[in-house]
């Protein structure tokens, strides 16, 4: 077992995330300090959480481009409702962001469940218009840090042994997931679908079903991190997290999540987010300009997809035209 | 696209149904674009002023240039999302050169060039290596945009030659402007290469079905490399053209256009799932977002706004026949 895990993609990825850890560490002492690294994982607790939903919806074969305005959405619908009635419970804040995310989740996967319309145009679409009824709902204004109650902005920076909440909100959720895609039928149907729809069919799997399902848990998940975003930097306009939606689907690249479906591992996602924000917090240690990272991350999806595409795994009965 | 990787388990979509379908779709969208255009009318007094009008074209010739090239592009099966960030590097790359005094004829083989080294990268990686274009092309999308960023920083450049912006902002004819001009003359182009010629029926036959297509002896890869090339060439086109009528590069030029031109594609009938779609949809699509944004414009509906409408048109266009035939065959059954 600890062989196949040493040649494993996940093995390799995390080898290349700890020599660059090394690598900042030689030039900035400091860097791999463990309250560094704690700093790292907090800052990129909500790309691993997203990235873990969306891992979701691309073992499915399918893609969810989405996610990022279901996160400024949800995140703008909290702060407005936080500003209006600062006496509400953070607790049930929470619970509407993630309510309303599922929701948003689920008119994706109705679309692409009932009426079979291809899920990257399903999301094409939904990326505008929830983007767009965040203007019509603020219409236009920003929810800035004063307006928000100390309780709404205090939840996620509360630490916990060394570890802010937001921190440990994404320790959770990889564990949830951990458990929950490797031992419960509804994760492996995950699997199964993306694997081969055919057989899934067969094996008595709705297909339709699960993607549904898969679009609904990542939309969720894109609600809680739409609190925990606004929250987090204090302020809501229509623009947060705008180009974010592409930056998810690189860390499932980077973590090796096969695009064509059925391939992928938690390790794997968090491991490519870990990536992302382990090259974003060390660019400005490191004095290179911050105008650099989207450069670095781009080369660095190539490299991945290269990487990964020559390790595919099965046989290969008829190859595809585009090897040749 | 190995999303859509089932599309190949599809039973052969037989060409007299397809023609039928792809007809009522154009027809759709036809009646859609005039029932705009009338609103528009009644909405507003000033929308049917020419040179109104003639500025509105702005707004989708450049992003149709490239939606030509995506349409062949998406019919056979891949898709190139770099196209936004190939505009800013060429954009870029034009404005870098403005120091060395090239000439408007400099500037513009400049943009050419970058459009096809880009396309040429993008091509190579998904034809040699084998990658899936959807992938492929998020990287080089944030590659060749962070190149951008990387020589630009939060700077522009600006001073471009009054020859050069003639390519922006030049009128051919009294309200018909350059870039008007070229977005007929390129959709006519892109109509007869992909409707009437052998290499527009290759693309069909590959989107169709690859493998049968290789068996058919079509080089697979060499015709896929030529789409993402020619996608990149358009993007150049799109850049020179947007360059020219801003009058400066930003990093940020054309952002998030990828999208907005796969929109255009998509609404205009062409299938995701590659194999089927017109030029003469894809013309509709433009007119029809064009007409859109420009005639909420007039009423004072903020850009945001519009994004709505033409997200709610993609995803309505192609859902609602599909409901109807759901709710059909529910009775039915």
């Amino acid at each position: 077992m600890i062989g196949s895990f040493v040649r494993s993609r996940e093995a390799i990825l995390l080898a290349a995330l700890v020599a660059l850890v090394l690598l900042v560490e030689t030039r900035f002492a400091g860097f791999a300090a463990p309250g560094n690294l704690t700093r790292i994982l907090n800052d990129t607790s909500i790309l691993i959480i997203l990235a873990l939903g969306q891992m979701l919806v691309i073992l499915t074969r399918c893609i969810d481009l989405s996610l990022a305005s279901n996160l400024a959405l949800t995140g703008m619908v909290t702060a407005m409702l936080n500003a209006a009635m600062p006496g509400l419970p953070v607790g049930l804040l929470l619970a509407i962001a993630i309510a309303l995310g599922l929701l948003l989740g689920a008119f994706n996967g109705l679309l692409v469940w009932k009426l079979e319309i291809p899920s990257i145009v399903v999301t094409l679409g939904t990326l505008t218009i929830y983007r767009g009824v965040i203007f019509l709902v603020s219409g236009g204004a920003w929810v800035n840090s004063h307006e928000m109650s100390a309780a709404y902005k205090a939840l996620p920076r509360t630490e916990l042994l060394g570890l802010p909440l937001l921190g440990w909100t994404g320790v959770a959720i990889v564990a949830a997931f951990a458990v929950g895609v490797n031992r419960t039928a509804l994760g492996r149907a995950f699997y199964a679908v993306g694997g081969n729809p055919g057989a899934a069919i067969y094996t008595g799997i709705d297909v339709g079903r699960t993607r549904f399902w898969a679009f609904v848990i990542s939309g969720g998940l894109a609600g809680l991190c739409g609190y925990l975003w606004v929250s987090r930097y204090a302020v809501a306009y229509t623009d947060v997290a705008g180009g974010f939606e592409l930056d998810i689907v690189a860390a499932c690249v980077i973590g090796g999540i096969s695009i064509a479906g059925g391939l992928g591992t938690v390790t794997g996602a968090v491991l490519g987010a870990l990536f992302l924000g382990t090259i974003k917090n060390a660019l400005p240690v490191a004095g290179i300009s911050p105008f650099w990272q989207m450069a670095i991350s781009g080369a660095a999806i190539i490299v991945a997809v290269g990487f990964n595409a020559r390790r595919q795994p099965g046989r290969v009965i008829l190859k595809p035209e585009a090897t040749r | 696209m190995s999303l859509t990787a089932e599309a190949r388990h599809l039973p052969d979509r037989g060409s007299r149904r397809g023609a039928r379908v792809l007809r009522s779709w154009e027809l759709l969208l036809g009646v859609i674009a005039v029932l705009i255009f009338v609103a528009n009318t009644q909405a507003s007094p000033y929308f049917l002023d020419p040179w109104n009008l003639s500025d509105a074209t702005f707004n989708i010739t450049e992003k149709a240039m490239i939606a030509f090239a995506m349409a062949l592009l998406i019919v056979a099966g891949e898709i190139d999302l770099s196209v936004a960030g190939i505009i800013a590097l060429a954009s870029t790359a034009m404005g870098w050169a403005l120091q060395f005094d090239v000439g408007a004829v400099g500037l513009v083989a400049i943009g050419l060039g970058v459009g096809l080294v880009c396309g040429l990268f993008n091509g190579l990686l998904v034809t040699r290596l084998g990658l899936p274009s959807i992938v492929v092309t998020i990287g080089t999308m944030s590659l060749f945009r962070g190149i951008s960023y990387i020589v630009l920083g939060d700077q522009a450049f600006n001073g471009y030659p009054s020859d050069f912006a003639w390519f922006g902002r030049g009128y051919v004819f009294w309200v018909i402007s350059f870039e008007l001009v070229l977005f007929a003359a390129l959709a006519g182009i892109y109509a007869i290469v992909l409707h009437t010629t052998n290499f527009g029926r290759q693309i069909y036959a590959i989107g169709n079905n690859p493998t049968a297509a290789t068996f058919s002896g079509i080089r697979v890869a060499r015709v896929k490399m030529i789409l993402f090339v020619l996608t990149g060439v358009m993007s150049g086109v799109a850049a020179i053209c947007l360059t020219a009528r801003l009058g400066s590069t930003r990093p940020s030029i054309a952002f998030a256009w990828e999208l907005e031109v796969v929109t255009m594609v998509v609404l205009g009938g062409v299938s995701i799932l590659g194999g089927a779609g017109s030029i003469l949809g894809v013309v509709l699509a433009a007119l029809i977002i064009g007409m859109a944004t420009f005639g909420l414009g007039l009423l004072n509906v903020p850009g945001i706004v519009m994004s709505i409408f033409t997200g709610a048109l993609l995803i309505a266009v192609i859902a609602l026949p599909r409901l109807y035939r759901l709710i059909r065959t529910g009775r039915a059954a």
